[in-house]
């Protein structure tokens, strides 16, 4: 599903890269932890994921695409295979929660009647059935992060990127999120999830990918956050 | 969807950012009143070029007793060198330039001065003072020169007067205030458009939440943009909307109602012109937008 292929990046010249060499490999349905410090490099394996950066070396799949040579006219059609959310939720604050998850699929044009069957769905699944003519200012932290969620998996893409998705949050509303996302990734959703948060990672068991300075320095299955203690 | 969508994001653009939009309306406005205005006015030469130059000839005037013209030094023209002048603009390299030449003799020429001469100066004139005028009709009379070249030194010619010189003092002036309506319309388009693209931007950053998460959906690029451009694009066609009202009422008031009364001999450009010059201002108006809309944009709303 994600295929980095000795990936480094370099934002300047002579500069310490950003990625060093990284040969990582993730595969359909996959919950993957991605933690290291700050400065490791996890925000750069994301973005290069996203196509929002792209690599000085070495190669690049997702959901089937050679990223290194995808046109630029093409990467929102890689977009939609991916699901992003974020540690800040990042949701319009004059849209209720509904109108919020029906902007993504909106914008990428689907019709009426797709925006009137999947929204609900997905409010329901996130557990939001009821509150959707709520404002997000008038929801909790979790629940806010709840309808990115539900934003960002409406148009079911086979990747859920998550960039710190609990570290706003308290550790109780976290893990109500956790539960969530590990539902999403039972129903056949690679879910990549950079983090900070060791309890979860420790509590969760899955696989972990560790960075620190730009190199992997571990890669294991059902993995705790640090092996010493952080 | 999508069109509800784009149009709603642009209503919502416009709407928040109501004084810049008009300020980009009214600067547009203002820059294709001037561009309408050159134009109008160039339309206007033309068409006093149409009207008065089918009726102007070229007069040339042939060598009478007595004149002082290096070209008329061997005495006054001769029949046989008339005869050989006409020859010249109707059988001659120029002929297909010459719709028709008139012998005026010098009888008619000696009534013409008579009748015109109400102080009296010229009563003491006979017809034998005078040599005959060739009054030549030309087939387009932006073509003087040449038959002018032609025929200026040929044995018996005076001088070649081309009546058209009456007008073109008229011209240079209209032609001038075409210069600078033109010039002042540049600056006003520069100006429009660098607000334009101010517009766009501080519209783009306004909305940059809105624009990441379609990015990050993987909204395409145009749809991303496309709001931006209309609401450019809207603000500037309503500044070309009032340019063409303004243009048609300056033509219905300053030249139907005023001009057309006071100086009534001149043959004046008319509402229905400004409708000729409209599709024009709109297409500049959109074009201007247009043009500021993909400097901007792409650094604004990458994808």
């Amino acid at each position: 599903m994600i295929r980095l292929d000795n990936i480094s990046k370099v934002y300047t010249r002579g500069a310490r890269p950003a990625l060093d060499g990284i040969d990582v490999e993730i595969e359909r349905g996959d919950f993957v932890f991605l933690v290291g410090s700050s400065g490791s490099g996890k925000s750069t394996f994301l973005k290069l994921v996203l196509r929002e950066e792209r690599p000085t070396s070495g190669d690049i799949w997702v959901a089937g695409r050679h990223l290194n040579r995808l046109s630029s006219w093409r990467v929102p059609h890689l977009r939609r295979e991916i699901g992003a959310v974020f540690q800040d939720f990042r949701l319009l604050p004059n849209k209720t929660v509904y109108q919020n998850v029906a902007f993504a699929l909106q914008v990428i044009g689907k019709s009426k009647r797709d925006i009137q069957q999947n929204v609900p769905e997905m409010l329901e699944l996130v557990g939001l059935a009821g509150k959707e003519r709520r404002l997000p200012h008038e929801l909790s932290g979790g629940e806010q992060q709840r309808v990115a969620i539900a934003r960002a998996f409406v148009n079911r893409p086979p990747i859920l990127l998550c960039d710190e998705p609990t570290g706003n949050l308290d550790p109780g509303t976290s893990v109500g999120i956790m539960r969530l996302l590990d539902r999403i990734n039972r129903t056949g959703t690679t879910v990549l999830m950079a983090t900070h948060d060791d309890e979860i990672v420790d509590q969760m068991r899955k696989r972990v990918i560790e960075l620190k300075g730009g190199q992997l320095v571990r890669d294991q299955d059902r993995g705790v956050y640090g092996l010493e203690t952080v | 969807m999508r069109l509800r969508f784009i149009f709603g994001e642009v209503f919502n653009g416009i709407r928040r950012n109501s004084t810049m939009a008009l300020s980009v309306a009214l600067v547009t406005f203002v820059s294709l009143t001037f561009v309408g205005a050159a134009a109008l006015t160039q339309m206007q030469v033309q068409q006093l070029k149409d009207a008065w130059y089918g009726k102007v000839e070229v007069s040339i005037f042939l060598c009478p007793p007595d004149s002082y013209e290096e070209n008329c030094a061997s005495g006054p023209v001769t029949d046989g060198q008339t005869d050989d002048i006409v020859a010249v603009l109707e059988d001659g390299n120029v002929s297909d330039l010459v719709e028709s030449v008139y012998v005026e003799s010098r009888e008619e020429v000696y009534e013409n001065i008579v009748a015109a001469d109400d102080s009296g100066v010229y009563s003491q004139l006979e017809p034998e003072d005078l040599a005959p005028v060739l009054r030549v009709k030309l087939t387009d009379p932006e073509e003087f020169q040449v038959v002018a070249d032609a025929t200026a030194g040929l044995p018996g010619v005076e001088s070649v007067y081309d009546q058209r010189e009456v007008f073109d003092d008229l011209f240079d002036f209209l032609n001038a205030a075409t210069i600078v309506a033109a010039a002042l319309a540049i600056v006003m388009m520069v100006t429009a458009m660098l607000l334009i693209t101010t517009t766009i931007r501080l519209s783009a950053l306004s909305r940059r939440r809105e624009t990441t998460i379609m990015r990050m959906v993987g909204s395409s690029r145009s749809l991303i943009q496309l709001p931006f451009m209309l609401e450019g694009a809207v603000a500037a066609t309503g500044g070309a909307l009032l340019a063409i009202g303004g243009l048609w009422f300056g033509v219905q008031y300053l030249v139907e109602g005023w001009l057309t009364g006071s100086i009534s001999w001149v043959d004046y450009i008319g509402r229905e012109d400004v409708w000729s010059v409209a599709p024009w201002l709109i297409l500049i108006a959109v074009g201007l937008a247009g043009a500021a809309s993909l400097l901007t944009l792409n650094r604004y709303t990458r994808a």
